[in-house]
């Protein structure tokens, strides 16, 4: 890589920040981007990588600071005018129209039209498939795009941030749901891209790829900028250092109760995808009482899928599942509840909240019953159980009775948490319960999955951090493209068996991956 | 942490919280601007005789959009509410006049009691259709509704070839008669439907707010996936709000009915545009999660005065339409106001706070 000291600054920002109801997503970010450089941005998940690049696409307007484009001072108030400027993204959730065919979905808002105004649909499907014929993806102009894998829409969303000639591309995790071969490819045109001058931002959760790719790093950490070095400067443990921080996280200690009786056990749990083939591949496992249970995975490795599946929400899963060695025969997510199962899910806002509700009407959303005497809730009887979640999780806020979108996300997460909790569960199912929140709340919710496999709990808990899943589990499983990969004892569990477990699920790992797999294990 | 910070939302009684509170109680001062405006701009207008004749006006639209709120607070839409009225009044009328006929030589005529009974199940039931469709088969609530709809209203017309039930006395010897009780009959010196409306009020009110299904209700509205992993049978309160809306339908039908001894087959077109006026216009989100009862009853009440004050002044029909429609719509651009306001307070209280 020859990564000259002489890139220009293209693009600059100074201290910006940008603020959501509940939580400060961007702090006083100063962040700069190179032309004819790859400008790597990395950070955890909820770090406000995200946020950051919306604003620089225009999606988003920063709340203070200042964006710099070429020197001068610039303000984008849509992406339309982001892209004006030269300013292309690659969104990590896909922003294509399903409805519309691969070459409509490239030429959106700038169409090609002839004289008379009218779209021409052969110029657009030409020059469509010179943008796809450089990706080599084998897809076709003219078909709909939710007829394409996810990886190969993504594809698409590349190509169509490609044909915008930009001279700052963003890429938001281009390769999450790519293959080996593709993501290859992928390399291939961003090397070619900087060759012509463009200034490349590239986030991505994948250190290996980074590293390879990567000009200049940012590391975000908690919506702050830690650190901004030259790629060759650094290494793998400075990145981590500079994402985890010195204040490395507060994960709780063990207190070694050992735990007691197989409480939870899944048997042949089988999820078909939509597309064909299997979301949850034939996985069982088992759980004791007092017992953590780590689930690693990446992303789309079947984890938050299997958990659906325990809790019964889609109808056309099979296998079996039994709590306390009596088979669940229940179907539906109400009765599973009662049974002693409980959900906290990945989405907070999509899946775990009613944001319009109240604190206290959220928490106890699921555990009316409790309060019930004939049909009439009784007002004490649920204050009471109120307050004391309110008490036990330490969830910060004045009045119960406020809007739950009001709290912080880590507040909010505690919320999710204590509704689970007032059901009275035995089973407590945890889909990456420390995103995108705070670390004082991070500690905090750890904390209270100690105390609760202590009080005899059985916990799953599903995981895409590495460090997270080492230092909680007693046990770790790992879950790969729908099928259970690994289980170590937490003593017998390395990071480097670990990661090569997360990838056996795609068949036989390609040469270059297996290579940086086993350089991985020498850390 | 066993003290919980208790503070924040007295100190920062801003400007900005002061217009909350006047836009949150815009209905109420509405109700107070058009009762004020009539009673000086309309002759009679506050004699007992005039307001307890605007309350039966006004009760009718009222019972509707009770309904009508608790579907658009999951979400959902009722368009069918007025063809369920014209045929529940049919099917009252019909039983009165002519009982079932079992075929067989013999005649079964129920009393008044069971007529109102019976047409109430049918109400149910209609509203049970409504929300099979939507929840069993997947129909968006617009487009099942508006089926029922125009099935309901055929179904009236057909039950009479689309002529009226004409004098709904009854016979004394069969024991029908005692029908127009509910439209004109009168306890402690009120109308009985305006009883009728307190007490299914007071219960729809005592539902939203102290039972486990008011609460699901909400939730459905707020977030339906949310609900749905917190255990909450969502169809189940789905179909609860249709059949609830389909029996306020059917009140009307008797009502209306009982008031003119008479059945029209008609009767309750484009009610159900009124009762989601009044719904809208008590602070009713349509994209859900929000109402109150006690907001669309001012609201049901703020349209039937506007109305009917505009009558007795003398305005012409279509101006009244013209101003309706104007009311709903600045009702409409407060709610959104206050929204955002609502939610910049709440920032800066945060900001604040820290």
């Amino acid at each position: 890589m020859s990564a000259a000291a002489g890139h220009d600054v293209i693009l600059k920002l100074e201290d910006v920040s940008k603020v959501y109801a509940g939580t400060v997503a961007v702090k006083q970010a100063n962040f700069e981007v190179r032309k004819s450089a790859v400008n790597v941005l990395v950070g955890e998940n909820g770090a406000g990588k995200s946020t950051l690049m919306k604003i620089i696409a225009g999606v988003e307007q920063p709340t203070a600071g200042r964006i710099l484009l070429d020197g001068n001072e610039v303000s984008f108030s849509s992406s339309g005018d982001a892209v004006n400027r030269g300013i292309g993204m690659v969104f990590q959730e896909l922003n294509l129209f399903g409805n519309m065919t691969v070459a409509e979905n490239i030429f959106a808002t700038r169409e090609l039209t002839n004289r008379f105004r009218k779209i021409d649909r052969k110029e657009q499907e030409r020059r469509a498939g010179e943008f796809l014929d450089r990706l080599e993806a084998g897809i076709r102009p003219d078909m709909l795009v939710e007829d394409l894998r996810i990886g190969q829409q993504q594809l698409v969303e590349i190509a169509k941030a490609v044909s915008l000639d930009a001279r700052i591309l963003i890429m938001d995790e281009p390769t999450s749901a790519l293959s080996a071969a593709e993501v290859e490819i992928l390399f291939k045109v961003i090397a070619d891209l900087k060759a012509c001058g463009v200034a490349i931002v590239y986030i991505s959760h994948r250190l290996e790829e980074l590293i390879r790719i990567g000009d200049y790093i940012t590391v975000l950490r908690d919506g702050r900028i830690t650190g901004q070095e030259e790629m060759r400067h650094v290494d793998t443990q400075w990145i981590v250092r500079q994402m985890i921080g010195s204040d490395a996280k507060d994960f709780a200690k063990a207190d070694g109760h050992v735990p007691g009786e197989e409480i939870f056990r899944a048997e042949e749990i089988c999820l078909p995808r939509v597309t064909g083939g299997l979301a949850v591949d034939h996985v069982s496992l088992s759980l004791r009482a007092g017992e953590i249970l780590g689930i690693y995975g990446l992303m789309g490795a079947g984890r938050s899928e299997l958990f659906d599946c325990i809790m019964g929400r889609h109808g056309h899963a099979s296998g079996k599942i039994f709590i306390d060695g009596k088979q669940i025969r229940e179907r539906d997510t109400t009765r599973r509840i009662r049974r002693g199962l409980a959900l906290i899910p990945e989405d907070r806002q999509r899946e775990g909240l009613v944001s319009i509700l109240s604190v206290a009407s959220n928490l106890t959303l699921a555990s009316l019953s409790r309060f019930v005497r004939l049909f009439h809730i009784r007002g004490s009887a649920e204050r009471q159980a109120v307050m004391q979640m309110v008490r036990e999780l330490a969830i910060k806020v004045a009045d119960p009775a406020q809007e739950v979108s009001s709290l912080s996300g880590g507040n909010q997460q505690k919320v999710v948490i204590g509704k689970a909790l007032l059901t009275g569960p035995k089973v407590l199912l945890m889909d990456e319960p420390s995103r995108g929140i705070d670390v004082g709340a991070k500690a905090d919710v750890f904390r209270t999955m100690r105390k609760l496999s202590r009080d005899g709990l059985g916990i799953l808990f599903a995981t895409s951090d590495l460090d997270e899943v080492m230092a909680l589990s007693d046990r770790i499983a790992v879950m790969s493209n729908g099928k259970l990969t690994g289980m170590f004892d937490r003593a017998e569990a390395t990071d480097a068996a670990i990661i090569a477990a997360s990838a056996l699920g795609h068949g036989p790992a390609p040469a270059h991956l297996a290579r940086h797999m086993e350089s991985n294990a020498d850390d | 942490m066993t003290d919980i910070p208790a503070r924040a939302a007295p100190s920062s009684a801003s400007s900005g919280s002061a217009l909350l509170t006047l836009m949150k109680l815009r209905t109420f001062i509405a109700l107070i601007a058009v009762l004020v405006f009539f009673s000086i701009a309309a002759p009679n207008f506050l004699s007992a005789a005039n307001l307890i004749l605007m309350a039966k006006h006004v009760a009718l639209n009222a019972f509707l959009a009770m309904g009508m709120t608790f579907v658009i607070i999951t979400g959902g839409i009722d368009l069918s509410v007025g063809s369920i009225v014209g045929l529940c009044g049919m099917v009252a009328g019909y039983l009165v006049l002519n009982g079932i006929d079992l075929q067989i030589g013999y005649t079964i005529y129920f009393n008044v009691f069971e007529i109102a009974l019976i047409t109430l199940v049918v109400g149910i039931l209609i509203g049970a259709v409504n929300g099979l469709l939507i929840t069993k088969l997947n129909v968006a609530p617009f487009i099942a509704t508006l089926g029922v709809l125009y099935v309901a209203r055929g179904l009236a017309l057909l039950s009479s070839d689309g002529r009226t039930f004409p004098n709904l006395v009854g016979r004394p010897e069969l024991g029908t008669t005692g029908f127009g009780f509910l439209g004109a009959g009168r306890l402690v010196g009120l109308p009985v439907s305006i009883w009728i409306l307190v007490v299914v009020a007071l219960g729809a009110a005592y539902l939203a707010r102290y039972t486990p299904l008011g609460r699901h209700i909400f939730a459905v509205g707020g977030n339906e996936r949310a609900a749905r992993i917190s255990g909450v049978r969502v169809n189940m309160i789905k179909m609860f709000v249709y059949m609830f809306s389909g029996f306020c339908a059917a009140i009307v039908g008797l009502i209306i009915s009982s008031e003119l001894m008479a059945s029209h087959p008609a009767t309750g077109e484009s009610f159900e545009l009124n009762a989601i006026a009044a719904a809208v216009l008590g602070g009713t989100s349509m994209s859900g999660g929000r109402g109150t009862i006690g907001g669309t009853i001012v609201g049901a009440f703020v349209i039937g005065i506007l109305s009917d004050g505009l009558v007795m002044m003398g305005v012409s029909s279509f101006w009244q339409m013209v101003i309706k429609g104007l009311v709903i719509i600045v009702a409409v651009v407060v709610d959104q106001a206050q929204r955002r306001l609502q939610q910049r307070v709440t920032l800066m209280q945060m900001a604040k706070a820290g």
